[in-house]
């Protein structure tokens, strides 16, 4: 193997990056979900490449939890934009106000 | 050769994470969210985890991607094609990015982890089937009831209550 643990680490910045950046620009409740995806796969490559590099087996079993909760919380994200689509008729979270005081 | 399939890689993860958050419709983008995922399947496999690769592509690429692409089909027409952002907090997210980047960036690459190598073998599936059983078998067993706790709330919360059930089946 070639590639070195900070190359993997780069990688998982830059992603995070541009996770954070589609958080805080994008106001579409999708692409929010899309953002949030990506930060979570940057922590995972992260999470395996420190695993690999130790080695311990403990990284790929954390991220083998990693990925299997992220799948809940996209199954339940997605069930609440049907729910506040079926509402609101807007994936907008600016419209998305009815919490607010 | 891994130095070019890692660039390759790392071009394809990034490039399409960013097609993901900017391209106009979102069908595109979320075609172009499997391209990120399925690069970091591929990283997986550089890194010698092809269990953990293999368990990304079914889940992420298999299963993720696709009921995300069933959720914009049922999303207005209009609303798919339509960009919704802050123009105000377009370059605010940008100096963000770009600050979180650099500063993140220079860290790793001033610390000690530049010099970590390793010529032992990576952990294998036998390892991780081990350690699922033995030390984690608890988590194991909650992290089964969250999925399906999360999958039951999630038909609830999507189940429509003002349409009845002789009108459904009309």
């Amino acid at each position: 193997m070639t590639s070195e643990l900070v190359d993997f680490t780069l990688v998982s910045v830059a992603l995070l990056g541009i996770g954070i950046y589609g958080l805080a620009v994008k106001r579409n409740f999708i692409r929010m979900l899309f953002a949030v995806e990506i930060i979570i796969n940057a922590a995972n490559l992260n999470i395996v490449a420190f695993g690999r590099f130790l080695p311990h087996s403990g990284g790929q079993t954390m991220a083998l939890f990693s990925i299997a909760i992220a799948a809940a919380e996209v199954a339940v994200g997605l069930s609440l934009i049907i729910v506040a689509y079926r509402m609101y008729q807007n994936v907008d979270i600016a419209d998305f106000r009815s919490l607010k005081g | 050769m891994a130095e070019a399939v890692f660039l390759a890689l790392a071009v394809i993860t990034i490039g399409s994470a960013i097609a993901a958050l900017e391209l106009r419709s979102l069908i595109y983008g979320s075609i172009a969210l499997m391209g990120t995922l399925g690069g970091i399947a591929g990283f997986f496999f550089l890194l010698d985890a092809p269990f953990v690769a293999l368990f990304q592509l079914a889940v992420y690429v298999g299963s993720i991607a696709v009921l995300i692409l069933f959720t914009v089909m049922l999303v207005k027409r209009e609303l798919i094609f339509k960009k919704i952002e802050d123009k105000r907090r377009k370059f605010v997210g940008i100096g963000l990015m770009l600050v979180i980047m650099v500063s993140l960036g220079a860290v790793f690459l001033d610390s000690g982890i530049k010099t970590i190598t390793t010529d032992e073998p990576s952990p294998n599936f036998r390892d991780i089937g081990i350690d699922f059983v033995t030390y984690y078998w608890p988590a194991l067993i909650l992290m089964g009831l969250l999925l399906a706790g999360s999958v039951t709330g999630a038909l609830v919360l999507a189940k429509r209550e003002d349409v009845e059930n002789d009108q459904r089946a009309s």
